[in-house]
């Protein structure tokens, strides 16, 4: 009884339930829609667009960065293929330049050899000639001798 | 009788006295709205101070408000899935507010100060009235999550597992708004009582401490209350499978 007093009593009590209850229910309903206008939306939109700006930048870093990565992998192939060109160009000039040296060292030998071999045949030739000369002058003395001896007798 | 008047009398403090306003036929306990409506107040005229000029790089107040509502984002999408917790996050927040403010509010406030003809000023969440109505809304709102989300299929969840459970979830339907209510009520209250007592028994130093642990079991609950809300409607909205 006591217990009933204290808290069901009819006026007043910790358990006194009555209109207060539906109107503070209209009031946290109302409540609602105004923090929903006043605070939950406008915070909301600024707070998801910023979330959005920065999403927005990542990616585009990200992608910026990618693009970076493939166009510094565009100038290492250039690199590369301008580098073995460079090579190539080098050999082929190096190449160039000994054949042409042994040409010009073929042409030189020729000439040479050619030269040497005119010589070769004027000094073969002079030489015979020097012989025949010579053996016809033998002849010659050997007739002037054998002459001599048989006029003697 | 001796009971009542023993706390009357000896601690001074007006346990279930309340301020009546009569209106027509009905009645209200006029102290609940009285507090509620300046705590209320305080909390429009904060947030619109601080919604008043939103730049896109944050500055003083709207920092605090742009934390707070992260905080009850985090707490709603956490507990209601990241597909339904849009429409719900105004009314989790605005619980989470409401209960903080008013715990707040009553404990910080010396709301004794101001003399009523009945009654006392106090936290407008240390009364039954206002705690059911919290808690009622929370019911009728996880109804209204599951039927809108799900139609019919709502009621699956209560054979979900198994038909057994169909009795434990229909009283779990009555126990969830009553524990919601009377967990925050109480605790409300309990804290003011011991308040009060210690205020009155010792005046000095003594009460501080506990002045704090309020404080603290007020945030606390208002949590809790928020959680336990977007939890219930978490649940009704959740897809079995």
């Amino acid at each position: 009884m006591l217990a009933f007093n204290f808290f069901g009593a009819t006026e007043g009590g910790l358990f006194d339930i009555n209109a207060t209850l539906p109107l503070m229910a209209i009031q946290v309903v109302a409540l609602t829609y105004i923090l929903n206008s006043l605070f939950f939306k406008p915070v909301g939109n600024i707070v998801e667009k910023r979330e959005k700006f920065v999403s927005n930048n990542i990616i585009e870093a990200k992608n910026k960065l990618s693009e970076v990565k493939k166009l510094e992998a565009d100038l290492l192939t250039q690199l590369q293929s301008a580098r073995t060109e460079a090579q190539r160009i080098v050999s082929e000039a190096e190449n160039e330049s000994d054949k042409l040296y042994k040409e010009a060292l073929e042409l030189a030998n020729n000439e040479a050899n050619a030269s040497k071999e005119k010589a070769r045949l004027e000094i073969e030739s002079q030489t015979s000639a020097a012989r025949d000369q010579l053996s016809k002058q033998v002849d010659d003395l050997s007739e002037l001798i054998v002459n001599r001896l048989i006029l003697e007798k | 009788m001796f009971f009542n008047s023993l706390l009357t009398n000896f601690a001074a403090l007006e346990v279930g006295q309340h301020l009546y306003w009569q209106i027509g036929n009905i009645r209200l306990h006029g102290q609940v709205f009285l507090t509620s409506w300046i705590l209320l107040g305080a909390l429009l005229v904060f947030i619109s101070l601080g919604t008043k000029k939103m730049e896109n790089d944050p500055k003083g107040l709207q920092n605090l408000l742009e934390f707070l509502w992260d905080y009850i984002r985090d707490l709603a999408r956490t507990q209601i899935g990241e597909k339904v917790y849009r429409d719900w996050m105004p009314f989790i927040g605005t619980l989470f507010l409401f209960v903080f403010v008013s715990n707040w509010g009553g404990a910080l406030i010396p709301w004794r100060l101001i003399k009523l003809p009945s009654g006392e000023l106090g936290a407008p969440t240390a009364d039954i009235n206002t705690t059911i109505a919290l808690a009622l809304l929370v019911s009728l709102s996880y109804f209204y999550a599951g039927l809108s989300n799900k139609g019919w299929r709502y009621f699956e969840y209560y054979v979900h597992p198994t038909p057994i459970m169909l009795p434990f979830k229909i009283l779990e339907d009555f126990t969830k708004p009553l524990s919601l209510s009377f967990r925050l009520f109480g605790n409300i209250l309990a804290d003011e009582l011991v308040v009060g007592v210690l205020v009155f028994l010792v005046p000095l130093i003594l009460p501080i401490p506990v002045m704090f642990l309020g404080l603290f079991t007020s945030a606390i609950q208002a949590l809790i209350f928020a959680t336990l809300a977007a939890y219930y409607i978490g649940e009704a909205v959740e897809e079995h499978h």
